[in-house]
C-alpha cells in the first residue's frame, strides 16, 4: 500500500508536533507515531522549560547561551546555542498565546523558577529561568501542541511504527511502517521526512524513560546509511527510584534535600564543597556512583539516600507533590519520615542524528545534507547539550529546533518534487516482520534485552575504561549473534506487540554498539562520557565531534570540528 | 511472594469467546501489575496484548479493570491486590486483543470537544497575563491524562454509548474556566445537548476511576451551571 505526501513526520511529542504545526496549511502533510500522540514521553518532564524571561529577576539569553555552553563541557556547537537561546523566548510566549497554562507570578506573568547549571552574569549566581506549569510542564506542553495541531486539522496516523527510510539516489523517499492495529506494511512515499522519535534510554536496566523508547529513528537512519554524532555521551541523571529509575525531579534538591550514604554522610561535601547536592548532574553521578563501589551504599547495596525529612510537609505537598506522591505510590513510604532510596538513572542522549541549524539531516564532516530529510528533538544532535544537557534545555530543543526543521521542510515540499521510490520500497522492512514471524528460533527477547540493559549499566554507564568497553562490545556481539535466534511466539497481524518488541530490541543492539565503540574510541573524559583510564579533559585531540556510521565492516569514524563563537573553551568548575 | 493472575484473553483473529488466562508468578510486593503483566508477556506468554509506555502514571496508556475497579496497571503495585488478582479490559469500549481496547472513538468525542484555546482579540507581543487565582480556577482540569478510566465507569455512558462521557467534559472545563478563553458562547452550544453534559447523573464513579484524582463531577457541575447561568 503507497500513499504520498509532501511531508512526514515521524513521532507526535513536542519535536514532531511542533514541525506538524508549521506545515499544516502550507504542505499535505501527515505524522506518523507508534504511539497515540498524548502518551509520547514528552509528557512526563515535570521541571521546566528554560528561556530568559526575565519575569522574576533580570536576564538575558546571553547569560543561557553561556551556561548552555559551559553545562555541555564546551562541546557545544556555540551557533545553534545562540538560536536555542534566542528562540526560546518567542516559543515559550508562542506556547502561552496558544493557551499552555503556565503557572503564574503574583502580576500574572509566566512563573520562573531556579534550575541546575543556570545563572546570572556567567556563573555568579542562581537565575530563575525555568518556566513551568506546576511540576506538569512536559504534559502541558504535549497537551498544548497537540491541542493546535487539532485546531489545525494535521491528519495523523496514529499507532504506526516506522520500520524503514527509503533512500533512493541520496534522496529522501519517504519512510514504510506497519500499521499496529492491523499488521499491514504501508509505504509512505514523501518529498520530505521529519525524524522526530525521541530517545534511546531502554537500552539502560535502570532509566527515566518510557518501554518505547528505544531508539527506532536513530537505528532506522544509520541502517540507511546516516551517521549518529556523539551517541557516546549518554546523561545519568542523579536521582531516580532505586531499581526502577523513576525520576524524582532536581527541585527536591532544589528544596533542599540532602544525597547521604550509608553511614548518613552528607557524602557531597567531598565532591562539590561549594555547591553540594545541586553540582551539575554528571558530577553528582558519579559521586554517587563512587560512594557505592566503595561500599558506602545502603545495606553495602547499590543505592543511596535522598533525604527529605527535614523539608517539612508544607515543602512536600505544595512544592513537590508529585514527587511525594511517586514517592509514596512506588516505595510505600513516607518521604516526610524515612529517606528515599535512590540510584542514578539513564536518562538523556546527547547524541542523536546530526543535523544542521534548520534540523537538515547531514552525512559528513562537511555538512552535506541529505535532501529532504530531517530530524528534530531528542533523536537529533544539533548540537546544543554537547556532552552535557542542563535541566530544562531539552523542552527548548524540541520545540525551537522542532520548529525550524518544519519550516525549512515547508519551504523545501514547495520547491522541490518526489524522489522516485526505490522498486519494491517495502522489501526491507516486510523481511523483517516476516523473518521475525517466521523464526523458528528459541532465543526469548527478554533475556537478550536482560543482558543489554544489565550490562551496559556495568560496562558503559558512569565510568567506563578500555577493559570495561572492550567487554561490552565482546557481549554485544554474543548478543547478535543469539538475536538471529531470537523467537516470536505470537504469529498474528493485529496489534503484534511481541513482534515490535523484537524490532525496538533490534534498534537497541544497534545503538549500543554505536556507542559503546565510540566510548573505546574517544580517549579523554568530557561531560557524561568518563573514562577511568582518561579521566581528564583533552581539548587538544578531543575537542571534536564524533560521527559513527555502521555498516559490514561494523561502526567506523569521522570526526567534525565543534563550532566555537563567543566562549572559549575553559576549566569547568562551578 | 507468589500471586495469581487471572487475565481476560481474547483474540478474535483465532478465539470464538473470551476466555480467562491463570498465571502463577513469583514477584515482589512492590512490584507494579505492570511488570507481572510483562512478566507474562516475556517469559510465560507473548501473545498477552495490552498498551503501555511510560510507567509511572503519566502517559495513559495502560487503564484496565483490576479486580473490578479502574486503575493503570503501572499505578498499582502488587501489595495492594492481594493473592488472586482479577485483570479485564476497560469496560463500554470494544476488546481489539486482551486487554487492549478500542479507544477511537472516545478520543474522537475528546477532540470533537474544541479542546483547544479560542481567541478574537488580538495577541499580545508577550504573555497574556492571567492571575494566579483564574489559573486556580482550571487547575484540577489540565491534569487529564485521557486513560479512559472516567467514562468507562460511568453508568450514564453503559446506558448510552453517544453520551460525550466524562473525559470529554473534563476537557471543555479545562477551556471554559480559562479566562484567556473567548469561545464561552460555542463551547456551551457543544456541552448543552442530550448527550451533552446532561446525560450525566452525578453517580460519581469517575471520581472513584480518576488516576490523577481529578474532581471529574465537581466539574461537571460547575458546567452544567456555567451552561444554566449562561457564563462562567
Ligand atoms: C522523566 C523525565 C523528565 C524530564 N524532564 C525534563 C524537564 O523538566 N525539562 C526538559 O527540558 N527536559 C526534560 N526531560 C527530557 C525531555 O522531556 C525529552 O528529551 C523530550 O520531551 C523529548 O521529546 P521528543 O519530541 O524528542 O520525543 P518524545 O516526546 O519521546 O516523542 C517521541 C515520539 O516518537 C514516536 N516514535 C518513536 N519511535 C517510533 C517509530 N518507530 N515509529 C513511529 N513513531 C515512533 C513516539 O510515538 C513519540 O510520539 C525529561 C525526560 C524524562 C524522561
Ligand atoms: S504506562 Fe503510562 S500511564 Fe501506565
Amino acid at each position: 500500500m503507497v500513499q504520498r505526501y509532501d511531508a512526514v513526520i515521524v513521532g507526535a511529542g513536542g519535536a514532531g508536533l511542533m514541525a506538524a504545526l508549521q506545515l499544516a496549511g502550507h504542505a499535505n502533510v501527515a505524522v506518523l507515531s507508534k504511539l497515540y500522540p498524548t502518551r509520547s514521553h514528552t509528557g512526563t518532564a515535570q521541571g521546566g522549560i528554560g528561556a530568559a524571561l526575565g519575569n522574576e529577576g533580570e536576564d538575558h539569553w546571553e547569560w543561557h547561551m553561556f551556561d548552555t555552553i559551559k553545562g555541555g563541557d564546551y562541546l557545544v556547537d556555540q551557533d545553534a546555542a545562540e538560536i536555542l537561546c534566542r528562540e526560546a523566548v518567542e516559543t515559550v510566549y508562542d506556547l502561552e498565546h496558544w493557551g499552555l497554562p503556565f503557572s503564574r507570578t503574583p502580576e500574572g506573568k509566566i512563573a520562573q523558577r531556579p534550575f541546575g547549571g543556570h545563572t546570572k552574569e556567567y556563573g555568579k549566581s542562581p537565575v530563575r529561568r525555568a518556566c513551568y506549569a506546576a511540576d506538569r510542564t512536559g504534559h502541558m506542553i504535549l497537551q498544548t501542541c497537540y491541542q493546535q495541531c487539532i485546531k489545525n486539522q494535521v491528519h495523523f496516523y496514529d499507532e504506526y511504527h516506522v520500520l524503514d527510510l527509503l533512500v533512493s539516489d541520496g534522496r529522501c523517499a519517504g519512510v514504510v511502517a506497519i500499521c499496529l492495529a492491523t499488521g499491514e506494511i504501508h509505504t509512505f512515499h514523501a518529498k520530505a521526512v521529519i525524524f522526530a522519535a525521541g530517545g534511546c534510554g531502554r537500552m539502560f536496566r535502570v532509566t527515566s524513560n518510557a518501554h518505547s523508547l528505544t531508539g527506532d529513528g536513530m537505528a532506522v537512519v544509520l541502517r540507511n546509511g546516516v551517521p549518529i554524532e556523539d551517541m557516546e555521551f549518554f546523561q545519568f541523571h542523579p536521582t531516580g527510584i532505586y531499581k526502577m529509575g523513576i525520576l524524582l525531579s532536581e527541585a527536591a534538591r532544589g528544596e533542599g534535600a540532602i544525597l547521604r550514604n550509608k553511614d548518613g554522610e552528607r557524602f557531597m561535601e567531598r565532591y562539590a564543597p561549594s555547591l553540594l547536592d545541586l553540582a551539575p548532574r554528571d558530577l553528582t553521578s558519579r559521586a554517587m556512583y563512587r560512594e557505592i563501589r566503595e561500599g558506602r551504599g545502603i545495606g553495602g547495596k547499590n543505592y543511596l539516600h535522598l533525604d527529605m525529612t527535614h523539608l517539612g510537609a508544607e515543602v512536600l505537598d505544595k512544592k513537590l507533590p508529585d514527587i511525594t506522591e511517586f514517592v509514596r505510590t512506588y516505595l510505600g513510604i513516607d518521604p516526610r519520615t524515612e529517606p528515599v532510596p535512590i540510584q542514578p538513572t539513564a536518562h538523556y542522549a546527547m547524541g542523536g542524528i546530526p543535523t544542521d541549524l534548520d534540523g537538515r539531516v547531514i552525512m559528513d564532516e562537511r555538512n552535506t545534507p541529505m535532501p529532504g530529510l530531517y530530524a528534530a528533538g531528542e533523536v537529533a544532535c544539533v548540537s546544543v547539550h554537547g556532552a552535557n544537557r542542563l535541566g530544562t534545555n531539552s523542552l527548548v530543543d524540541i520545540l525551537v529546533f522542532g520548529r525550524r526543521s518544519g519550516r525549512h521542510a515547508a519551504r523545501f515540499v514547495q520547491e522541490s518534487d518526489w524522489a522516485p521510490l526505490p522498486p519494491n520500497p517495502d522489501e526491507w522492512a516486510s523481511g523483517q516482520i516476516n523473518r521475525l514471524r517466521n523464526s523458528i528460533g528459541q532465543e526469548r527477547a527478554v533475556d537478550i534485552r536482560d543482558v543489554l540493559q544489565d550490562e551496559m549499566m556495568e560496562k558503559a554507564s558512569v565510568f567506563r575504561d578500555a577493559a570495561s568497553l572492550t567487554a561490552m562490545s565482546e557481549k554485544l556481539k554474543e548478543l547478535r549473534q543469539r538475536f538471529a535466534n531470537v523467537k516470536v511466539e505470537d504469529k498474528g497481524t493485529r496489534y503484534n506487540t511481541e513482534l515490535l518488541e523484537a524490532v525496538e530490541l533490534e534498534n537497541l543492539l544497534d545503538l549500543a554498539e554505536v556507542l559503546v565503540e565510540g566510548a573505546l574510541v574517544r580517549q579523554e573524559s568530557r561531560g557524561a562520557h568518563f573514562r577511568e583510564d582518561f579521566p581528564t579533559r583533552d581539548d587538544a585531540n578531543w575537542l571534536k565531534h564524533t560521527l559513527a556510521y555502521r555498516g559490514e565492516k561494523g561502526v567506523t569514524f569521522r570526526y567534525k570540528p565543534v563550532t566555537i563563537t563567543k566562549f572559549q573553551p575553559q576549566e569547568r568548575k562551578y | 511472594m507468589q500471586v495469581t493472575l487471572k487475565i481476560q484473553r481474547y483474540n478474535p483473529e483465532k478465539d470464538k469467546a473470551p476466555w480467562w488466562g491463570e498465571y502463577k508468578i513469583e514477584a515482589e510486593p512492590t512490584d507494579r501489575l505492570l511488570d507481572a503483566l510483562n512478566y507474562v508477556k516475556w517469559h510465560l506468554d507473548g501473545t498477552l496484548t495490552y498498551r503501555r509506555s511510560c510507567a509511572h502514571g503519566i502517559c495513559g496508556s495502560d487503564a484496565m479493570q483490576i479486580n473490578g475497579a479502574n486503575r493503570l496497571a503501572c499505578k498499582v503495585l502488587l501489595r495492594n491486590l492481594g493473592q488472586v488478582i482479577t485483570v479485564e479490559p476497560l469496560r463500554g469500549y470494544k476488546v481489539i486483543k486482551d486487554l487492549l481496547v478500542d479507544m477511537d472513538a472516545f478520543l474522537a468525542r475528546y477532540r470533537s470537544m474544541k479542546p483547544f484555546l479560542i481567541t478574537h482579540s488580538p495577541q499580545p507581543e508577550k504573555e497574556r497575563l492571567q492571575s494566579p487565582e483564574d489559573r486556580e480556577r482550571f487547575d484540577d482540569t489540565t491534569k487529564c491524562i485521557l486513560c479512559g478510566c472516567c467514562t468507562s465507569g460511568c453508568p450514564s455512558f453503559w446506558a448510552n454509548g453517544e453520551y460525550v462521557g466524562p473525559a470529554a467534559i473534563v476537557n471543555a472545563h479545562r477551556f471554559l474556566f480559562d479566562s484567556r478563553d473567548e469561545g464561552t458562547v460555542e463551547r456551551i452550544e457543544l456541552l448543552n445537548t442530550v448527550d451533552g453534559v446532561w446525560r450525566c447523573r452525578t453517580i460519581f464513579n469517575c471520581v472513584e476511576a480518576c488516576p490523577r484524582e481529578i474532581n471529574v463531577t465537581r466539574a461537571i457541575g460547575e458546567v452544567k451551571k456555567a451552561i444554566l447561568m449562561q457564563k462562567v
